[in-house]
């Protein structure tokens, strides 16, 4: 392989030399360069070995269809990328890319030392042979993806960033090529907005081999890309990948805006790679086709490469792939590649399958044209050196029969064509499944969506008029105007599928698998029929490339085994991504701090001054607990819990969810929602409320204030507040839609702080002057208006812990000053700031269930001991009330919730642990739902639900937790202190 | 993803502004109704394939619930309507 000397339509710049770094030895190539057309152009003819077997293998593509030429680019650093293709990778200075298989390095693989036994490793190897024992599997399979797979996933962080960019258009074209540019420019033309899309570095496709070619092609290339890049109407996007196309035209593509600059001059500011969302009204697919590789044994050797790949490394790059080549095909496209191959310089050999085709100016040249002939092996050591070749005959009953006694020929290179295959997965993402045409010799775009165009190779062109023609019809037609239709396209003279006898000898189809047309004939004996099974049973089409340059051969030998047409095995399933893409862009910006937004209280600022530790809650950051001096969990929250029991605590409540609820109906609406009356409660006073799913499952509770008679304000569960005002909204919109009733959520509107402790009066009366809090006058259960250190308030003598206790809710913006005055006027009663858990301590002391730790969907009103709190004489059944009469839910022996006191009192079981009747018994009579060291008590408490436990107290059970141990417990009620509710007026 | 009208927006909206809140029409049994009537209405859907009438909710929007008549299988959207135009045309 060497380097032309300089083309007039080259892309590379000779004026810029690039050094690259390739396993580990340093390279140059131009700036312009692929790592595949830098590599071949330094004479490296291995560059990967292969999945299953480590076999030898080399570039055989000029693009995103290349099976084997995976690497690895910038290994163990941030910009770490496994199983590029080298193909689509433009290089630049100071690359470092390696080979990405190779076990322990592509010169030398164990997988290959094993090569006696691969006639053993056929398709279902594994599975037949590491059966037994079944313990084993895990084994094995350790064992096993150590010989298999492609490059590891990296090990640093992503030093890069990404984006989403939404789009809106009249016409998306996805194609840079001849039939894409033709359509972008009518489309824009005809008035339309058009995003032109393309996957490579610029526009052309296919076409700019075509203009190396033909004077009339490059001018017609120059012009419409002239005219594209400077219409008003048309955007264009390359090194842009459109990989996904659904339902009401979503095409989602991904632009590499940085991939191919220098690590050092990559602009930190702007995204490495950017997922386009694009709505687009019309989608135009110019997508072209993909070149097959031709059957024969050892099909895989470096050396074998696709024929129109040879042409664009020759003309793109100025490469010149082989010195003595050999180009072998089904169709008459070899020709034009045999014709370039003679102006670079060589004699090449030409081996048609066919007869027939005039190649006399070939001959002329001394150009040897072996017509009615095909490879039937490549032979080389490490690449390709010679060439069998053997007579073919066709018949319509048997297909190509492929004669014996082959021939020799000496060659360096082996460019093969088996025709080609159109692109048609972006069409085919939403349902559409594509038909063989035994014209085209090929599977077709259904294009049976609406707003949607084919054109271009995709649909069957064969030359670029062709494709031009067809690409200014639809570009038309998609703009809204008339168009005359393209007259029938020219069609490439393409034989049918040719495979030689299937021998001993390996024909690869899949590449990246090491599928071989054996596997397939195996897989078929074993009675897998359908494609899709054969395809599961082989891994034919797996991989990163799904396939692109084998799996149609696949389907064709799968035919001709199971003798069938073509078309009555169809193709396996197109589904997205087209190519590989990158873990980074479909996160986009969402990640670490922006992959959930973290929500604060005003008091933020406050808690951290007061050094507490924070738990997530929903999305909010609550104080878990304020640690004093070198204080862990256990002692912080002990001295919390007593210092509410004993004089007075305070706790940032506002993030529980909260609702304003106005409208003549309010009342109404709350005893439908809420399972216990409403029809009582006056302004001025306040209601805890439970709530159940239609299903008689506790879903949410909380305190509703009555404002007025047609103004409530309720709470919800911090972590419940969106998915309960959902709820509430869907009902009242689709069952009730005569109730007048409206909602919004206010949790972020008011900030609370809860005084809670024996001397809670004592501050309050301190801050507040405009307000009674005699026990008399402001009883359990009411709320007062007031003013609070200077501050408009609500105050409500609601309590979640036993004692004395006003939650003070202000205007959020005042909710920090607020915190930050009651903290100052606090110190006189030494008050203490308690966290989440300190408030878990004190409720559960008291039984007070937490919805979603002590229930879990599965818990009824009465499960959880709350018949208090239902009332079933309302005008109106609430949601779940039906439920409750259920035989399941009204029968005896569910599980119930009760406290749990341990024998030994410092045992503190674990949450979640299994009870059980009798120590030897396995069969799980409940579970423990919350569990604590209860400080006031200097006990453990807990709460569990057990199976018919509210007719169980005093009974002794045992826990068992996962080790083994069998600790005994007994069940009493869930009210662990204060029974008699002594304290909840404080100290007087 | 599907283009959804919303009928109280006035607009074409993409399906990530919306959430499908299920059957649409489910009527609610009474107090009188036996178990398993309730247990249908609960739990059991019609599921059909083809034509399907279904509740969205525009949840990144007006928050406001309507019903799309729509093809799960082609993903066709025949209709969005409000629940007061099938009040009127009853």
């Amino acid at each position: 392989m060497k380097r032309l000397y300089k083309q007039a339509h080259e892309r590379i710049d000779r004026s810029q030399i690039i050094h690259f770094h390739w396993q580990g030895a340093h390279y140059t190539g131009y700036a312009g360069d692929t790592l595949a057309s830098a590599l071949l152009a330094n004479d490296v003819k291995l560059i990967g070995r292969s999945f299953k077997y480590g076999r030898q293998r080399g570039i055989m593509a000029a693009g995103v269809e290349e099976p084997n030429a995976l690497v690895v680019l910038e290994p163990n650093s941030g910009y770490h990328l496994p199983n590029a293709r080298a193909t689509e990778v433009e290089i630049y200075p100071e690359m470092v890319a390696q080979p990405a298989s190779g076990i322990p390095s592509i010169n030398e693989d164990v997988r290959a030392w094993l090569k006696p036994l691969h006639r053993f490793m056929a398709a279902g190897f594994y599975y037949k042979t590491f059966m037994s024992p079944a313990s084993w599997w895990p084994k094995y399979e350790e064992q096993l993806r150590k010989l298999a797979g492609f490059a590891p996933a990296p090990s640093q962080p992503d030093a890069e960033t990404y984006d989403h960019y939404h789009r809106q258009t009249d016409v998306a074209v996805v194609g840079g090529g001849a039939a894409g540019l033709a359509a972008a420019l009518a489309a824009a033309n005809a008035g339309s907005t058009v995003l032109l899309l393309d996957e490579r570095p610029q526009l052309g496709g296919e076409l700019v081999v075509d203009a190396a070619r033909d004077p009339e092609a490059a001018a017609w290339l120059a012009r419409t890309r002239a005219a594209l890049e400077a219409h008003a109407k048309v955007q264009i996007l390359v090194r842009t990948t459109a990989y996904a196309l659904h339902d009401f035209n979503l095409l989602l593509a991904l632009e590499r805006r940085q991939d191919h600059l220098p690590l050092g001059s990559r602009n930190p500011k702007l995204t490495r790679q950017r997922l386009h969302r694009i709505r687009a009204h019309k989608v135009i697919l110019a997508t072209g086709s993909h070149e097959r590789p031709l059957m024969f044994a050892n099909n895989d050797l470096p050396g074998v490469m696709l024929a129109s790949a040879v042409s664009r490394y020759q003309y793109e790059y100025s490469v010149l792939c082989g010195s003595k080549p050999l180009v072998v095909g089904n169709n008459d496209s070899i020709y034009d590649v045999a014709r370039d191959l003679v102006k670079a310089g060589t004699r090449p050999t030409v081996v048609d399958c066919r007869i027939g085709y005039d190649a006399s100016d070939l001959t002329k040249l001394g150009v040897l044209v072996k017509q009615g002939y095909t490879v039937v092996k490549a032979e080389g050591r490490d690449s390709v050196e010679r060439a069998l070749i053997a007579k073919t005959a066709y018949s319509d009953t048997h297909g190509w029969v492929v004669g014996e006694s082959p021939e020799t020929v000496s060659c360096d290179l082996i460019a093969c064509s088996g025709g080609f295959s159109p692109l048609v997965h972006l069409d085919c993402h939403t349902g559409s499944k594509p038909w063989f045409s035994t014209e085209h010799q090929a599977f077709m775009p259904a294009c049976d969506k609406p707003h949607r165009y084919v054109a271009g190779s995709v649909n069957g062109q064969s030359n670029w008029q062709g494709a031009a023609a067809e690409g200014e019809y639809v570009g038309l037609l998609a703009a809204g105007q008339a168009a005359n239709p393209v007259a029938a396209p020219k069609l490439l003279m393409v034989a049918d599928f040719i495979c030689p006898e299937l021998g001993r000898d390996k024909i690869f189809l899949d590449m990246q698998n090491d599928v071989k047309a054996s596997d397939l004939e195996l897989a078929i004996r074993e009675n897998y029929r359908s494609i899709e099974h054969i395809k599961r049973y082989t891994a034919l089409g797996f991989g990163t490339d799904q396939g692109k340059t084998g799996n149609v051969n696949g389907i064709a030998v799968a035919a001709k085994i199971m003798q069938l047409p073509i078309a009555e095995v169809g193709t396996t399933t197109f589904r997205p991504m087209y190519t590989p893409v990158t873990m980074g862009v479909l996160a986009g910006s969402e990640v670490g701090l922006h992959s959930d937004p973290q929500r604060f209280t005003p008091m933020q600022a406050s808690h951290m001054a007061q050094g507490a530790e924070f738990e997530v809650v929903g999305q909010w950051m609550r104080p878990w607990y304020f640690p004093q001096g070198s204080e862990n969990l256990h002692q912080a929250v002990a001295r919390e819990c007593l210092a509410v029991r004993n004089s007075l605590g305070m706790m940032d409540a506002s993030t529980l969810g909260k609702i304003d609820i106005q409208g003549p109906d309010a009342r109404e609406f709350l005893a439908r929602v809420y399972t216990n009356n409403w029809a009582k409660l006056a302004p001025g006073k306040c209601r805890y409320g439970l709530m159940c799913d239609e299903n008689g499952m506790i879903i949410d509770d909380g305190v509703t204030a009555c404002l007025s008679d047609t103004h409530f304000l309720m709470t919800t569960t911090t972590g419940g507040a969106a998915r309960i005002y959902t709820h509430l909204e869907t009902w009242l919109q689709t069952e009730w839609p005569d109730l007048e009733v409206y909602l919004t959520s206010v949790t972020d509107h008011w900030s609370t702080t809860g005084v809670v402790g024996p001397k809670a009066r004592r501050l309050m009366e301190k801050l507040c002057k405009d307000v009674d809090f005699s026990a008399a006058n402001f009883p359990f259960m009411d709320w007062r208006e007031g003013t609070v250190c200077g501050i408009p308030a609500r105050i409500m003598r609601i309590s979640f812990s036993g004692e004395l206790s006003y939650e003070i809710n202000v205007q959020a913006n005042y909710g920090r000053f607020l915190w930050d005055s009651v903290l100052e006027a606090g110190k006189a009663f030494n008050i203490t700031p308690y966290g989440t858990e300190t408030m878990h301590v004190l409720r559960a002391e008291k039984g007070y269930v937490i919805v979603g730790q002590d229930t879990d969907g599965s818990i009824t009103p009465y499960d959880a001991n709350m018949a208090w709190a239902v009332s079933l004489n309302k005008s109106y059944p609430f949601l779940g009330q039906r439920a409750l009469t259920r035989s399941d839910t009204a029968r005896a022996g569910r599980k119930q919730l009760v406290g749990l006191l341990t024998d030994e009192p410092d045992k503190v079981l674990n949450e979640g642990c299994q009870l059980v009747a009798e120590t030897g018994s396995k069969a799980m009579i409940g579970h423990v739902t919350s569990s604590y060291f209860s400080p006031v008590l200097g006990r453990s408490i807990a709460l569990a639900v057990v199976k018919g436990g509210l007719d169980l107290l005093g009974t002794k059970i045992y826990a068992k937790p996962l080790s083994y141990e069998v600790i005994p417990v007994t069940i009493v009620d869930s009210v662990f202190y204060d029974q008699a509710k002594e304290k909840s007026d404080g100290e007087i | 993803m599907f283009l959804i009208h919303c009928p109280y927006c006035g607009e074409l909206r993409d399906e990530q502004e919306y959430r499908c809140a299920g059957e649409a029409f489910i009527q609610r049994p009474g107090l009188d109704c036996t178990d398993e009537q309730w247990g249908d209405y609960v739990f059991n859907r019609t599921n059909p394939k083809g034509k399907v009438i279904e509740q969205w909710a525009h949840s990144a929007g007006c928050r406001k619930l309507f019903v799309v008549e729509r093809n799960n299988v082609t993903n066709e959207i025949y209709a969005v309507r409000t629940f007061e135009s099938y009040k009127e045309q009853a």
